[in-house]
């Protein structure tokens, strides 16, 4: 089985994240990028199904600029196998990517694709489930276990208060969540080969999708910040504030 | 926490090293900017989720001895075993052994991120990186085929057996003895002490380099031989065989470095083995086993500079987080509610940026150092010797300068903690502790001067100084036409500073020449601070200029100008004038 894995460059999850001057986005010059973690963990849940003996070829793709292609490049030094950059550089909301993604797809004919379940930029949390309705495949997403066997595949999901255990059909989409596994370092050696691994360069022309924004950004502005808290005399009075002002209960 | 500053580390090595030019004037062989930038990253991301998390664990619980057996901190083991299945301690070696053989830029840079994780755990990587040199340079293909394989990769550690009780600085004095055997091999006796990662549990095999005396050496330094002497003997198979005669009879109880086991090692005591005698081979010929471990010096010592600018940097982001943080009194700066972080006083700040810019004007020398031993394995004889005279020069100055200021820093980053940094579960105390020892081992920062004064100025006739001097002046040309206003008065401050370095170099030339011993000794000291302050400068200097756009590295050179190489015709004064003083009080000194 072929799998496709899309990844995305995103501001690092280090980044203390600045709202642009004239607030029309978040400040993306001089900051240090680097591949959506949840990205990282899709890479990794194919790397290790291919090394159990399930996937022969592990594809990665990602819809981006130029520099995207470190992200690749980072993708095939943790062990997937050839890259494909779709390349664009202005915004490029769900929907697009899911097009280009389907077009990916009619090409490569993967069995699976792995996303992550959400980018840490936008959180959108929409690529997956809107490629799987493209497609017309089988969804398994917020994955914290997968179990492929023939043409079924069990996924463990986190759900708002516990989780769920699916089994769909394949081929599939599965997203993937934060506890599905712990993804590795590229080695040293494997950062050499990753030079030397196949990367294609395609633009979206090529999947003849219409990528003008849907969306228009009013504005950006920073969450406020946390206001000072009040020490309750009893229950009661918390009891009371929860109810009237806060308006939770 | 500790994150490795990629980005600046990548700036400095391309564009203020030179391994941008190297890599388009194909000095670099298949590397690519790409590549560099990959490797860093990744470098950088165990530096900082897997090393520095490590820190104060290996500073509390440190290694211990029972029995003969060093046991490191919990979790330092699996910590070695993961670095090393990255292929981390590979990047330098030789490719027909399984090493990248990349360059030293990038060692450097790399050692830089382990050493600022933790410097306890980033020396035994350094020490099997010189015993990796030793055997490329001088051991034997025999040797080499058992051993080489498993030092490149780490599977093996190396240590370096030099220090004596009565040598240290002056080897010397060396006693320790090799006796030779009829199968070509040699028996080893004697005791060597402060021996980083002479035993320890992270690997099944130790190589230990060992300095001694064949039974009819000459007297002093040219009668020294170097040994490979394994703990575990080596059977023809490759598996380990027998203990060799060779034991941890003790470990010191250190300021700082913890987690790094500091060993005396007794050689020939007959604890194992049949007869008394460790069992070693000797590496290159006999009685030049300081040369051998010269060859492997310049990048031992750089090594060592390149942990003075670690501890350094993570001093300095430890402090700038807290005082972002720590909120004491009113700043005119300030205008928010309540107390100001203490990042806006004036003090604090001067604090910070002098934290900020010594970092980096070190770091600067120590991987222009490593570029120009690059540069010396590539080219013309004629470049060869150009680059490796260049290394030489700047070596004692990347050792000594970058490990005072990594004390000097640490130190500044427990003032900015206040009473917090006075205590050891803030994390600032450890710096200051560690760092330390930097400017004591691979030759205190005094010998180094020595070298720098006697040694290095006058090669090539004082050519090879004369052309680093025209390189420093061809970047202040650069920085006088720049017409960049961030830069402040460092186009007038810097020049004066080169002008006091090269006459403090004239004098000093002088007074060599003259066999004025007696000066050049008491002045080389400030001379090499001196050296270093005002290259430093300049390469903060390059460094701005390189990077187009970005006003904050023009303002850090500008800072560190204004409030720091002003002080150089200080230090010139204090090469010219220093010795005499000395002669008239040092008599109160001696009984
Ligand atoms: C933690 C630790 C780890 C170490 N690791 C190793 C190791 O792995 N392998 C190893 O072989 N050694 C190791 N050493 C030893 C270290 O290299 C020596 O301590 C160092 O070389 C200085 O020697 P010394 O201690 O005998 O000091 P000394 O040589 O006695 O020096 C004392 C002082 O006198 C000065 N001095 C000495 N000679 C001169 C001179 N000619 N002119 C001017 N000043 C002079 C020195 O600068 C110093 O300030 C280690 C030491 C420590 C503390």
């Amino acid at each position: 089985m072929k799998v496709l894995v899309p990844v995305k460059r995103v501001v690092d999850y280090n980044v203390k994240i600045r709202v642009k001057s004239d607030d029309s986005g978040v400040e993306l010059a001089n900051v240090k990028m680097s591949m959506n973690p949840f990205d990282e963990i899709s890479v990794e849940q194919a790397i290790r199904m291919k090394e159990a003996g399930q996937v022969e070829e592990i594809v990665v793709v990602s819809v981006g600029p130029q520099q995207s292609q470190e992200t690749l490049r980072t993708a095939l030094a943790m062990g997937a196998d050839r890259a494909i950059l779709v390349k664009h550089d202005d915004v490029v909301e769900p929907l697009a990517v899911a097009k280009i993604l389907k077009g990916v797809v009619e090409e490569e004919n993967p069995g699976l694709v792995i996303l992550g379940k959400q980018a840490i930029d936008d959180d959108s949390n929409q690529t997956g489930q809107m490629l799987a309705a493209l497609l017309g495949w089988s969804q398994g997403t917020f994955a914290s276990e997968i179990e492929i066997s023939g043409d079924t595949a069990k996924v463990k999901r986190e759900v708002d208060g516990g989780l769920q255990n699916i089994e769909i059909k394949m081929p599939a989409i599965i997203t993937t969540d934060l506890r599905l596994n712990e993804p590795r370092y590229a080695s040293l050696p494997n950062i050499m080969k990753a030079k030397k691994k196949p990367l294609d360069e395609k633009s979206v022309g090529d999947y003849g999708v219409d990528t003008a924004p849907r969306l228009t950004v009013v504005k950006t502005e920073e969450p406020e910040g946390r206001k000072a808290g009040v020490i309750v005399g009893s229950v009661e009075e918390l009891v009371s504030k929860l109810k009237n002002e806060a308006g939770v209960l | 926490m500790y994150r490795a500053p990629v980005d600046e580390i990548a700036h400095a090595i391309k564009h203020v090293a030179g391994l941008s030019n190297a890599i388009d004037n194909g000095h670099a062989g298949e590397l690519s900017e790409d590549l560099v930038d990959a490797i860093l990253e990744e470098a950088g991301k165990f530096a900082s989720d897997e090393i520095a998390p490590m820190l104060m664990v290996g500073d509390q619980h440190g290694s211990t001895l029972k029995d003969g057996s060093v046991t490191t901190p919990p979790g330092w083991k699996e910590l070695y075993r993961n670095w090393i299945d990255g292929g981390w301690n590979a990047l330098s070696g030789p490719e027909e052994f399984g090493g990248q053989n990349l360059p030293s830029t990038l060692a450097m840079a790399a050692t830089e991120m382990w050493n600022a994780g933790s410097m306890a755990f980033g020396l035994c990587p350094m020490l099997t990186m010189g015993a990796i040199e030793a055997f490329e340079a001088h051991a034997s293909d025999e040797l080499k085929a058992i051993y080489f394989e498993k030092l490149v990769s780490g599977e093996w550690t190396g240590s370096m057996n030099l220090t004596e009780p009565q040598a240290g600085s002056d080897l010397a004095a060396l006693k320790s003895r090799a006796e030779p055997q009829d199968d070509g091999s040699y028996r080893i006796f004697g005791q060597k002490i402060y021996i980083t990662y002479g035993e320890h549990d992270m690997t099944d095999n130790i190589v230990h380099l060992v300095l001694a005396r064949l039974p009819d050496a000459p007297a002093g330094t040219r009668g020294i031989s170097l040994f490979a002497v394994p703990k575990f003997l080596v059977n023809e198979d490759g598996s380990l065989g027998e203990r060799n005669d060779v034991f941890c009879s003790g470990l010191e109880h250190k300021l700082g470095v913890h987690a790094s086991p500091t060993c005396t090692m007794i050689y020939g005591d007959g604890k194992f083995g049949d007869k008394p005698g460790a069992i070693g081979w000797l590496i290159g010929e006999e009685n030049r086993g300081l040369n051998c471990m010269f060859t492997m010096m310049n990048n031992a010592r750089l090594a060592v500079g390149v942990q003075g600018v670690a501890i350094a940097e993570a001093a300095t982001q430890k402090a700038i987080a807290f005082a972002n943080e720590r909120k004491q009194g009113k700043s005119p700066s300030w205008d928010g509610e309540g107390m100001a972080p203490i990042v806006y006083h004036p003090d604090i700040q001067r604090n910070l940026l002098t934290m900020k810019a010594l970092t980096q004007a070190a770091r600067a020398i120590c991987y222009s150092c490593a570029h120009a031993i690059d540069m010396s394995k590539t080219g013309s004889d004629e470049d060869r010797k150009f680059w490796s005279e260049r290394a030489s020069l700047l070596t004692p100055v990347a050792k000594a300068y970058s490990t005072d200021i990594g004390s000097d820093v640490a130190s500044i980053g427990v003032q900015v903690h206040g009473g917090m940094g006075f205590i050891e579960e803030t994390g600032a105390a450890i710096f200051m502790r560690d760092a330390r020892i930097a400017q004591i081992y691979e030759g205190t920062n005094g010998i180094q001067a020595i070298d720098l004064v006697q040694r290095k100025l006058p090669m090539s006739d004082g050519q090879c100084v004369a052309a680093y001097f025209d390189e420093l002046d061809s970047i202040l040309e650069q920085l006088r036409t720049s017409n960049e206003p961030a830069f402040g008065n460092s186009t007038a401050i810097l020049s004066d500073g080169l002008k006091a370095l090269k006459s403090a170099t004239d004098w000093l030339t002088e007074k060599s020449k003259a066999g004025e011993t007696q000066h050049v000794l008491a002045a080389a000291t400030p001379y090499q601070t001196l050296f270093g302050l005002v290259s430093g400068g300049i390469y903060l200097a390059k460094s701005a200029l390189a990077s187009s756009g970005a006003k904050d590295r023009a303002a850090l050179c500008r800072f560190f100008a204004e409030n720091h190489v002003n002080g150089a015709v200080a230090l010139q004064n204090r090469v010219e004038q220093g010795a005499d003083s000395f002669e008239s009080a040092a008599a109160s000194l001696v009984d």
